[in-house]
């Protein structure tokens, strides 16, 4: 059993969890996955590590309560266990030795991922331009911790109430045309924006990771459910991802293949029984 | 006592294929005590046990079946149980017909003795009545390490545990069984079935890790490392094949993997597990194996309108057991042989609306002996469908093999073993699909028997 032993709320949706879990905290990198399942009757779903701790033993995770699985894990607290995790999955993410200078690029939720890998990049000396896109002030998260580990940090709100109006992709133009040389650009967040962010790098030629996050089961290569068109080719997101170069991923069909269960999901939870008045699940 | 002569097998009862198309509870309802003993007449005892040859774990067949003839099911139980670590599960799976029953010597002249339902009634009767704990046996202080909880590594893990080993599987689900749990269906093999054979591994001392995928948070190398002095590598078949055809990603596309885990696995089939699966009404399986019969069946008991087998060759030429074939038509899945997808077609949406298919003849046998199929040109048409599962097959998982030192893979990425399943690397040994590519339960466990037996030896005299 994997106990938590630290639960914040980092926003309304957003929860950070760490929980014991001494051989995957044990091998665990940047970029690796877990896969969790919270109770006997859920689902495996996939979480990307935000970070590990080796002495402690720990995993910490960050997620959005966006579907069912999630919010059954968002209402496990400290001293609870969740049934199954499995990790570290996934192959962990890979820089060239000579990068010099990086974009990491988060949106929403996704910004607990390009944190570590920010983290990651600043501890090797790299110079981070990190530009954090969220929906409004109120859902910013991490931006403390971000800023530590970048060399100039950039917040964007859809709205405006906070930081630059407008999304990532404005700040990442401008700051390319402005004449800052990136080696890479790394993009985690929802699939448009990693696409859009990828229809900005493409002319300029500048290699830019996407971290995916199709649907799974197993997480070793059996089921093919997280299979993903890159370059053409059918490539599994669990064993030869979750990484991958974005400029080659096939976005619409991912986003296709992301929504298949949504209508029948948002119908049950919607559905409220004629016999009891309760709801599935509920 | 007198032998039943009678030409045919005893018949044993079965749900009633159009209610069962709709359900998921077990098909075949087995022998009752009289209908066992009854059958048990059958048997010759032949002195030469030409069925005990065709058995890949050797079960002493004449014998148990002589003990169950006599009334003495506990008798007979024991029998199996000493060469058979799960014969609830091989009663029902095992293809019988090429191997024990294929040999039987009342199969000459009529049909052969039915072994498999015998073995399947000892097994069920002796769970039913409540039999007593196995006892762990004496501890020999030596540690071996099993990877995968699946046929072949449960019954290593098993054989070696009885010998006194301190045996410890690693399995990268949440649940132990393999394809035992994630790929045979309810109804041909109930969970609770296995899980009691799983348990009573676990009596004799067999220690199960789950959600530990070795070659990621483990190396076979470090398992060394902690002390285990031999390592069984049972990770089963692994990556799911796709055609290669246009429109395999569209939603509604599953390989039988994941279809099958959803269902069997993963229990989409109960309203109150959490676990989605498309409600199709046409769906199309495509192959010809006992694996597409299960995904099939599961479709239709999912509810479907319609469900299809395609398949490029004609039934002849179908690796799957006459009894699946058998069973499914009787259900109502509707066999499209010499027929081969060319092009799956999606809707504006990106979901499934078809199967374009062109029509197949046989020509001139290929390297597996069987006719293999030609195109008629010309000859596409397209079959309405908004499901379709991929049966095709399967390759091995390269997650061991590229995470571990001095283990050679054939070209298929199968792990090379010698006949007593060492790999190239001292103290590793290996068997089941990871070694055959996709093959049957019971070979995997012959597989896992023969390692236990060797790795015995090789710790011993270490």
């Amino acid at each position: 059993m994997f106990e938590i032993l630290q639960k914040r709320n980092l926003n309304d949706q957003v929860v950070l969890m760490e929980f014991s879990a001494p051989f995957i905290a044990k091998k665990a990198q940047a970029g690796q996955f877990i896969i969790f399942r919270a109770d006997e009757k859920g689902e495996r779903v996939p979480l990307t590590i935000a970070d590990y701790d080796r002495e402690k033993g720990t995993i910490t995770i960050i997620f959005q309560t966006i579907g069912r699985s999630t919010m059954q894990l968002a209402t496990l607290n400290v001293g609870d266990s969740i049934l199954d995790v499995v990790g570290p999955l996934g192959v962990a993410t890979h820089f060239d030795e000579n990068v010099k200078k990086v974009a990491v690029v988060g949106g929403g939720v996704g910004c607990a991922i390009a944190y570590p890998q920010a983290k990651m990049l600043h501890s090797k000396g790299v110079e981070v331009d990190l530009i954090a896109g969220f929906r409004s002030k109120d859902i910013v998260i991490l931006e403390d911790e971000m800023r530590a580990v970048s060399t100039n940090l950039y917040i964007t709100t859809d709205d405006g109430t906070y930081g630059t109006k407008g999304f990532v992709t404005n700040v990442l133009k401008e700051l390319i045309e402005k004449g800052n040389k990136y080696d890479a650009v790394v993009a985690i967040g929802p699939v448009p924006m990693m696409k859009f962010v990828c229809e900005v790098t493409r002319p300029y030629n500048i290699k830019t990771i996407v971290s995916l996050n199709p649907i799974m089961i197993d997480g070793t290569g059996m089921c093919g459910g997280c299979r993903v068109t890159v370059d053409g080719k059918i490539k599994y997101a669990c064993v030869d991802g979750p990484d991958f170069d974005g400029h080659k991923v096939d976005f619409d069909e991912l986003m296709r293949r992301n929504a298949s269960y949504k209508e029948r999901e948002a119908e049950e939870r919607n559905h409220v029984c004629r016999l009891t008045g309760g709801k599935r699940n509920g | 006592m007198a032998k039943n002569m009678s030409m045919t097998k005893t018949p044993v009862a079965e749900q009633d294929p159009k209610v069962r198309a709709r359900n998921f509870k077990e098909v075949t309802l087995g022998y009752t005590l009289e209908e066992a003993m009854l059958e048990a007449g059958r048997c010759l005892n032949c002195k030469n046990k030409p069925c005990v040859s065709g058995c890949p774990v050797g079960v002493r067949i004449p014998e148990f079946i002589e003990k169950l003839a006599a009334g003495d099911v506990e008798g007979a139980y024991e029998i199996i149980k000493s060469t058979n670590g799960l014969p609830a599960v091989c009663g029902r799976v095992c293809p019988q017909e090429n191997q024990c029953e294929g040999k039987c010597v009342r199969g000459i002249k009529g049909e052969p003795v039915a072994i498999g339902r015998l073995e399947r009634f000892c097994a069920d009767y002796m769970r039913e009545k409540g039999t007593a704990k196995v006892s762990k046996p004496e501890s020999n202080g030596h540690k071996v390490a099993v990877v995968g909880a699946g046929p072949s590594g449960l019954t290593c893990a098993g054989d070696l545990a009885k010998l006194g080993y301190d045996v410890t599987v690693f399995e990268a689900f949440h649940t132990a069984g393999g394809v035992l749990m994630y790929g045979i269906p309810e109804f041909r093999l109930p969970k609770a079935v296995v899980q009691n054979e799983i348990d009573s591994l676990k009596d004799l001392g067999v220690n199960i890790m789950t959600n530990m995928v070795i070659g990621k948070v483990l190396s076979v190398d470090e398992l060394f490392d902690m002390g285990y002095e031999a390592c069984f590598i049972g990770s089963g078949a692994g990556l799911p094949r796709f055609m290669g055809i246009e429109g395999e990603s569209l939603v509604g596309v599953y390989s039988a993997n994941e279809y099958l885990t959803r269902i069997n696995l993963m229990k989409a089939y109960l309203d109150d597990y959490d676990t989605p699966i498309k409600r199709s009404k046409a769906v199309a399986v495509v192959g010809g194996g006992n694996v597409a019969m299960d995904a099939a069946r599961s479709a239709m008991r999912l509810g479907a309108e319609h469900v299809y087998i395609i398949y490029r060759r004609s039934e002849a030429e179908m690796p799957a057991r006459r009894e699946e074939i058998h069973h499914a038509k009787e259900e109502g899945i509707e066999f499209m042989l010499l027929n081969n997808p060319v092009k799956i077609i999606g809707d504006e949406k990106g979901y499934v609306k078809g199967i374009e298919c062109v029509k197949m003849e046989l020509g001139e046998p290929d390297a597996s002996g069987r006719r293999s199929p030609v195109e008629v040109e010309g000859s596409n048409f397209v079959v309405d469908v908004d499901t379709v599962v991929m049966s095709i097959g399967t390759s091995p998982n390269p997650l061991i093999r590229t995470t571990t030192h001095g283990i050679e893979a054939n070209k298929k990425g199968c792990l090379v073993v010698d006949e007593n399943m060492c790999t190239t690397r001292e103290g590793v040994y290996a068997g089941g699909d990871a070694v055959t590519g996709a093959a049957t339960v019971i070979l995997a466990m012959g597989a896992g028997k023969q390692a236990a037996k060797s790795i015995d030896e090789y710790i011993k005299n270490k």
